[in-house]
């Protein structure tokens, strides 16, 4: 099964539930940090990294000895990332979208891809979790690449946990997209419930079932909860707000290690979601 | 005309809730929300939209199935997998690259602009704001925050405002760079956590790599003053300059659940007045 972890908003607790879940768990259990931007996860978890690959996007390089400066390539190239001016041609990597336009349009055949590195992906465990994370390089703008690459690490047996990143765009999608279930965190707030409201609208844009974690449950107002009555959205769990929890997520701890007994109630999530999957 | 980012490296840290304080306080501002993903400024600001305008952030492919013949090329160059063995493009896949629409023999590929979202110039009780709303699943926020951007730096012009206060999106990817460039400064939201040190470095990075000022200032502090005590040190020894600690207060969440400001609820209480001296300090900066 494979149980991906979005929000809406940042901030909320996704990985707080992702990784108290994957703890819980029997393995095989492998948690899958998607979160590129602002990867979190190996901080609660602490896995032991035992490999890392640097990961790249196919981006043109024009051999200017073939080129007859047709200008066809910045004709085709909807990114902007390439153009003839004057007497070279200009390409600008960071625009490009790697849809390998430009190469197939070359009359002259004078334009290759090379690899532009995009960020790392680092795989490690810790006890029976494996981890696997990516780390977009800083300044980079391309973040689902990266995260596709994340994803092949998804295998059939056991659980794959996704921890996706914040928003409803690009990247949350290729985080979601094809997994079994959605566990949506939030808090009871007004940001809260009106991240919530678009984050469940890009959960049924893609027809995946979904249920609800709230955080931080006693601070706010009730409106979250009867938005998930109304919207049919089962309530799955409730963590309050508690300054223990709170100062042991500041120190990088999951909280199921200072309170065994929140083990059992993540075991009884899982179990709630595989019901409602099968 | 200063434009004043606030950013945060991952979400929650009260980014929002604290623009919301400086709007109360800042004169003479307009206001932006160019976290166009998951924007929330306007459920503090209760904007009165005057006028709203459609965002085209690029085109999607179209498959003519009258003219199309099936011969599969375009399937062939798609990198994305867009496009079905039935011949249907997936939206949700395309990337708007155009690659099938210009090689197609039977030019049975249609690829018109589509609208990803919609943005606004508002009224609210603190001044002028504009804002965005990016239709779900939509890709471009890049585009649209570099254009609500320059819809305030507009607004500001015409209307004599020496002041932009942008509340940015999270993360360090395209949304923030678009958010970044050319500002007077960034303020950087952080919290007393492993993750929020982790963040707060690797947005201090962003701003380094685009040479923009950072400051930065410490939401939640009192949940652990060591950590936090930490970070700054680590925010300092990247050249950002640290503003002051806002102590953990329920009173954000109280008044966020009003709809109203911090200084709206409470401005007399021990966290409005931190905030007020970090405001203060904050534009000497800005004015420096």
């Amino acid at each position: 099964m494979i149980i991906s972890i979005a929000s809406g908003k940042g901030g909320t607790g996704k990985t707080t539930v992702a990784t108290n879940l994957a703890l819980s768990l029997d393995p095989p259990v492998r948690v899958l940090d998607c979160d590129v931007e602002e990867p979190n996860a190996h901080l609660f978890l602490k896995p032991r990294f035992e490999a890392s690959h640097t990961v790249t996007t196919p981006v043109p390089s024009v051999d200017e000895g073939k080129c007859s400066l047709c200008g066809k390539c910045g004709e085709i190239c909807q990114f902007k990332a390439i153009l003839v001016i004057g007497q070279t041609v200009l390409t600008f990597p960071e625009m490009c979208h790697s849809c390998g336009g430009c190469v197939e349009v070359c009359p002259e055949k004078a334009i290759t891809e090379t690899g532009r590195e995009l960020g790392i992906i680092e795989e490690g465990r810790r006890d029976g979790v494996e981890f696997v994370h990516g780390r977009l390089k800083v300044g980079e703008a391309m973040a689902p690449p990266l995260i596709r690459k994340v994803r092949a690490y998804e295998k059939a047996d056991g659980l794959t946990i996704i921890d996706a990143p914040p928003g409803t765009s690009c990247p949350v999608i290729t985080s979601m997209k094809q997994t079994d279930f959605v566990i949506l965190v939030t808090e009871p707030t007004p940001f809260g419930l009106h991240d919530l409201e678009l984050a469940v609208g890009a959960v049924e844009t893609l027809g995946i079932p979904c249920g609800l974690v709230i955080n931080r449950s006693d601070l706010g107002d009730d409106r979250v909860r009867e938005f998930a009555r109304t919207k049919q959205i089962p309530l799955l769990m409730e963590i309050p707000f508690d300054r223990g929890i709170a100062e042991a997520y500041s120190r990088g701890i999951p909280f199921v290690e200072e309170r065994p007994e929140w083990k059992e109630k993540f075991r009884a999530l899982y179990q709630s979601i595989q019901k409602i999957v099968h | 005309m200063k434009e004043l980012v606030v950013i945060s490296g991952k979400g929650g840290t009260g980014k929002t809730s604290l623009i919301g304080a400086f709007a109360y306080l800042a004169e003479n501002k307009v206001l932006c929300d160019a976290d166009v993903d998951a924007a929330d400024l306007h459920l503090l600001t209760k904007p009165e939209i005057m006028e709203h305008h459609d965002f085209q952030g690029g085109s999607l492919a179209k498959i003519n199935r009258e003219k199309c013949t099936e011969c599969g090329l375009c399937r062939e160059l798609c990198r994305w997998e867009a496009i079905s063995e039935e011949f249907q493009v997936d939206p949700l896949e395309c990337e708007g690259c155009g690659v099938c629409v210009y090689f197609c023999p039977e030019k049975a590929i249609d690829f018109p602009l589509s609208t990803n979202g919609e943005w606004y110039l508002s009224e609210t009780r603190f001044g002028p704001m504009v804002h965005a709303r990016l239709g779900i699943a939509e890709e471009n926020s890049g585009k649209l925050v570099t254009l609500v951007r320059q819809e305030a730096k507009k607004l500001a012009e015409k209307d004599h405002r020496d002041l932009i206060l942008t509340d940015g999106p999270p993360g360090v990817g395209c949304p923030v760079i678009a958010s970044i460039g050319g500002a007077t400064a960034v303020l950087i939201v952080s919290e007393p956590t492993v993750s929020g040190m982790h963040d707060m470095e690797r947005v201090a990075d962003l701003a380094a790599f685009f040479k923009v000022p950072a400051l930065l200032c410490v939401n939640k502090a009192d949940l652990n003053p060591e950590k936090a005590r930490a970070i700054e040190e680590h925010a300092e020894a990247k050249g950002v300059t640290i503003l002051g600690r806002i102590p953990f207060d329920p009173l954000f969440t109280h008044a966020m659940v009003q709809g109203k400001t911090l200084f709206e609820l409470d401005g007399a209480s021990r966290t409005g007045e931190t905030v007020r001296t970090i405001w203060e300090d904050l534009l000497r900066t800005l004015n420096r």
